[in-house]
């Protein structure tokens, strides 16, 4: 086989660090070099480049395409249509509604119509030019509420505009009676998950007829389970190894360049490379949903909740994408972690032709996180109590019930984390004569801190860990024990995504820990192992973790049986095993000898069960995490313009794994949530994205980024390795609605949308 | 057209450049240094940042033959002079400190850290940020970046 320059390679460390300690990162060395290899910098001889064409309307019929003239452009070496795909002509992550290539219709604006390789990626774009696409254009659907309501809007798909419906029903909300009412109508744009490494990867043609190919997955087997059938080979026949990702956050869940570069290697026969343009990023993944919601609290004088009644609106978009588990969360956690014991709501997720929408981090979890925290503000100030009382007398503890009448079953500890996160110092307030640079509007000198008011909010947030709604949700790992230069050296190959939030480095601290060794090799993730599951829903700790730990067990278990120990009364450290009275057993270079001892195993979490489809009631998810963000904010009052000033959180993640990656997670994910705050929107008009490049869409910088406190507690799960609990979305949550509640506090303005912008603080 | 240049210390040269490519392009892609990223190729990112000459730039904004009988200074090339596998004090802060995350900014943010320690050998954390404001980076939130700088300014060597 042949294999490109700049490729994955294995990752090997021989230092201390099992779990509990923060090693460095065993590609660290290499990305601070400038050697790791991404999947934008894969490289083969003789390799082409790959362009897709892209419908520019949001929806159009296809009356018919002519690619005589991109053909006749010289370098160029093909030009495929969907008539090419050889296979099923249709894909998707979770319902199979997404052509490969556009058949008779486009759907939405950037949908993939055409394919070209070229020898220089710009001899592509030019061909891609004189692709002549004969189109009738329609009137597009970009309201998700006429997609559910009004019947004579068009039908996107055979099977109606609504992708999911579900409700969620505990006792009678209608007939409880409240003292206090709180109602709103709530907005959430569309967000982009803007990870800076572009959609990218390179497909080589193989002498057996298959295919390799390399790119940045989150999930490569959900990737392999979709191409191959559209290629039309066995899974045996396209290989998939996954390269250097920048950055995921769920925009990676879905195919961009797969099925396409593959297509383009087999028809051609050579090696052909495929990567976006920062523009073309923008079409080529999914975004999070936007979300219109509206919640009615009713409480008694105290601020107890008596019912909360909620509509969720999700615009999915052209295609459902994983809209249905958005769904399920939005509709399963729609009530955040509050004892609620009358529940009506109504999620939808709905088709229409505005960009296709599903995973982003906090996975369909952020959206009603803004809505009823907003929600618990109103509840506040109605009752007269402060934003952390009224969240700490509405708190889920350990036994609570969800709203889906999923008991917690493992700590909570709610109420102690708003005590801890209110008894965090304040920054002191500002005095005297102020640095620019930390006032609002920094160095655009549009203050000199005159108009500018402080304010304080309070955000929480639940999260849902690992897959949910009854999915057979499971990693492999495999783990080799063997002496290599009279060392002894675990090797560790699972298909677990590294999208930099530390995956390498944990797999190496578990083998260390379970193994007593100090070398470990990290082989690149690859389908040639079984499925690890995606790296989302913050479940690769917990599920490829678990596998490691579990694969690791076994081969202890091997080692038992070597020495004649029951596996209990066996601990290998340091390089030997070790009775369980403490006695050395034998050195492990000397219990291995030549004899290499490798393991496959497959871990799961416990079941869950599938949401009642009228009732939302089941036991549906594994796991809950919370998170709670305290934000401090200067507003200028008379432009609008915001500083958050200080960003508070702590956050129960079970047991500290990794302090610096979880550090780096809870940072990653607050900064992150302060961008859907204040900033962070594609603007889409008649189903057109009006802003697709950083200069339009922005993102968070180092001046945005206020100084962060953390507390993280330590409350293990008895059901989870190591007691620990998923890290990654829970901040996502919580920081976006304490912010906009800081900003509220500090100019008395309602702001029921994010991302605040000027107008909504200072317009009329 | 063929472009001659010196990356990293060494001259090179490129065949068949197309005048419209960038200097980020000539680098990745024909020049064998893939360090340098293109997150945006639009200016707005840094992940691109290299030293041209003296001066720090993005290198997706700069036309390959821009680069022409000049030096040009990448990722690749700040630990030169240095023994083998050895870091830079500011590429050893960012491993310690936990500032690399995917990674993708960090070629960027290396280069831009050198140049402001260069400048600035002690600076206070709003300095930093104000260097640093026009490397983007999604995963880190920036905090461990900072703590980065600030540990390899206490160092030598930046």
């Amino acid at each position: 086989m042949r294999t490109p320059v700049r490729g994955p390679e294995s990752l090997t460390q021989g230092l201390r660090g099992g779990v509990g300690d923060s090693p460095v990162r065993p590609d660290a060395r290499l990305k601070v070099r400038g050697e790791f290899a991404y999947s934008s910098d894969l490289w083969m001889e003789n390799m082409l480049w790959g362009t897709t064409l892209r419908s520019p309307h949001p929806y159009a019929r296809i009356r018919g395409i002519d690619i005589s003239a991109a053909l006749t452009l010289p370098g160029v070496r093909c030009v495929l249509t969907a008539d090419d795909v050889p296979g099923s002509k249709m894909y998707g992550n979770d319902k199979r509604d997404q052509p490969v290539l556009a058949m008779d219709v486009v759907r939405y604006q950037g949908e993939p119509v055409a394919l070209i390789a070229a020898d220089h990626p710009e001899t592509g774009r030019r061909a891609a030019a004189l692709v002549d696409v004969d189109y009738e254009v329609l009137q597009p659907l970009t309201d998700p509420e006429r997609a559910i309501h009004d019947d004579s809007a068009p039908r996107l798909h055979s099977g109606g505009n609504v992708v999911r419906h579900q409700p969620v029903v505990v006792g009678d909300a209608d007939a409880a009676v409240a003292e206090v009412v709180v109602s709103g109508e709530y907005t959430v744009g569309m967000q982009d998950q803007a990870f800076l490494g572009p959609e990218s990867g390179l497909a080589v043609p193989a002498e057996d007829g298959g295919v390799d190919l390399y790119v940045a997955s989150q999930w490569l087997h959900n990737d392999l389970w979709q191409v191959a059938p559209c290629l039309d080979l066995p899974e045996s026949k396209v290989r998939l190894t996954q390269s250097g990702v920048g950055g995921a956050f769920g925009g990676r869940e879905d195919l961009s360049v797969q099925i396409h570069a593959c297509m383009l290697a087999l028809h051609t026969g050579r090696p052909v490379k495929m990567m976006y343009h920062r523009q073309e990023s923008f079409f080529g993944h999914v975004h999070r949903h936007p979300a219109v919601m509206r919640y009615e609290h009713g409480a008694d004088r105290d601020g107890r909740i008596v019912y909360v009644k909620a509509e969720i609106i999700l615009d999915g978009g052209a295609y459902a994408s994983t809209t249905p588990a958005v769904v399920g969360n939005a509709a399963s956690l729609g009530i955040g972690p509050y004892e609620v014991p009358n529940v009506a709501i109504d999620a939808w997720g709905v088709y229409t032709n505005n960009p296709p929408c599903g995973a982003m981090r906090g996975f369909g979890a952020v959206q009603t996180c803004f809505a009823y925290e907003s929600q618990m503000d109103k509840l506040a100030a109605a009752v007269g109590i402060s934003p952390a009382e009224v969240r700490r007398r509405n708190a889920v503890a350990q036994g609570s019930r969800l709203a889906t009448g999923q008991v917690l079953d493992s700590p909570a500890p709610l109420a102690e984390m708003l005590t801890r996160l209110e008894a965090i110092p304040l920054p002191e307030a500002p005095q005297g004569d102020r640095d620019l640079r930390d006032l609002p509007g920094g160095v655009a000198n549009t203050t000199h801190g005159e108009g500018v008011r402080r304010g304080i909010g309070f955000g929480v947030g639940i999260k849902n860990i690992c897959f949910s709604e009854g999915f057979d949700d499971y990693s492999t790992a495999r783990i080799r024990l063997e002496v290599i230069g009279g060392e002894p050296v675990a090797l560790v190959h699972t298909a677990g995504i590294e999208v930099g939030q530390g995956l390498v480095t944990l797999q190496a601290q578990i083998a260390r820990t379970e193994l007593g060794v100090e070398r470990v090799t990290i082989v690149p993730a690859d389908t040639a192992v079984g499925s690890a599951g995606s790296s989302s829903a913050s479940r690769q700790s917990y599920m490829t973790g678990g596998a490691v730990r579990a694969a690791c067990i076994e081969v202890r278990g091997v080692i038992a049986g070597r020495l004649g120990v029951a596996p209990v009364d066996l601990r290998l450290t340091g390089g030997k095993a070790v009775s369980a009275a403490g006695g050395v057993l034998g050195a492990l270079v000397d219990v291995l000898g030549g004899d290499a001892i490798e393991v496959t195993r497959e871990f799961r979490h416990r079941p869950t069960a599938p949401m009642d489809p009228l009732s939302g009631r089941g036991d549906s998810h594994t796991q809950l995490a919370l998170c709670v963000h305290r934000a401090v904010v200067d507003v200028d009052v008379e432009l609008g313009l915001v500083k958050v000033v200080d960003l508070s959180a702590v956050q129960d993640v079970g047991k500290i794994l990794n302090r610096l990656s979880l550090e780096g997670q809870i940072q990653g994910g607050t900064a992150q949530g302060l961008g859907l705050a204040v900033m962070e929107e594609i603007l889409v008009s008649e189903g057109k994205v009006r802003n697709p490049s950083f200069t339009d869409y922005l993102i968070p910088t180092i001046l945005d980024m206020p100084p962060m406190r953390m507390e993280i507690l330590e409350y293990p799960d008895p059901n989870a390795p190591y007691g620990l609990r998923g890290a990654g979305e829970p901040p996502t949550l919580s920081s976006t609605p304490a912010i906009v509640a800081a900003i509220r506090d500090a100019t008395g303005r309602a702001l029921p949308r994010v991302p605040v912008r000027p107008e909504h603080i200072v317009g009329d | 057209m063929r472009l001659k240049l010196s990356v990293n210390g060494e001259d090179v040269a490129a065949d068949d450049v197309w005048p419209g490519e960038s200097l980020l392009y000539m680098l990745r892609e024909r020049l064998g240094f893939p360090g340098a990223k293109n997150a945006c190729e639009q200016g707005e990112c840094g992940s691109c940042t290299v030293y041209l000459d003296d001066t720090a730039v993005c290198s997706c904004l700069v036309a390959a033959p821009q680069a022409a009988g000049r030096r040009v200074r990448t990722v690749e090339g700040l630990a030169a002079g240095l023994p083998d596998e050895e870091l830079s004090a500011i590429q050893a802060a960012f491993v310690e400190a936990g500032a690399v995350q995917c990674g993708f900014c960090t070629p960027g943010l290396l280069v831009s850290a050198t140049d402001l320690l260069r400048r600035n050998p002690q600076p206070s954390d709003v300095e930093v940020r104000e260097a640093l404001a026009g490397n983007l980076c999604r995963c880190t939130g920036y905090e461990k970046i900072l703590d980065a700088v600030r540990l390899a300014a206490t160092r030598r060597n930046p």
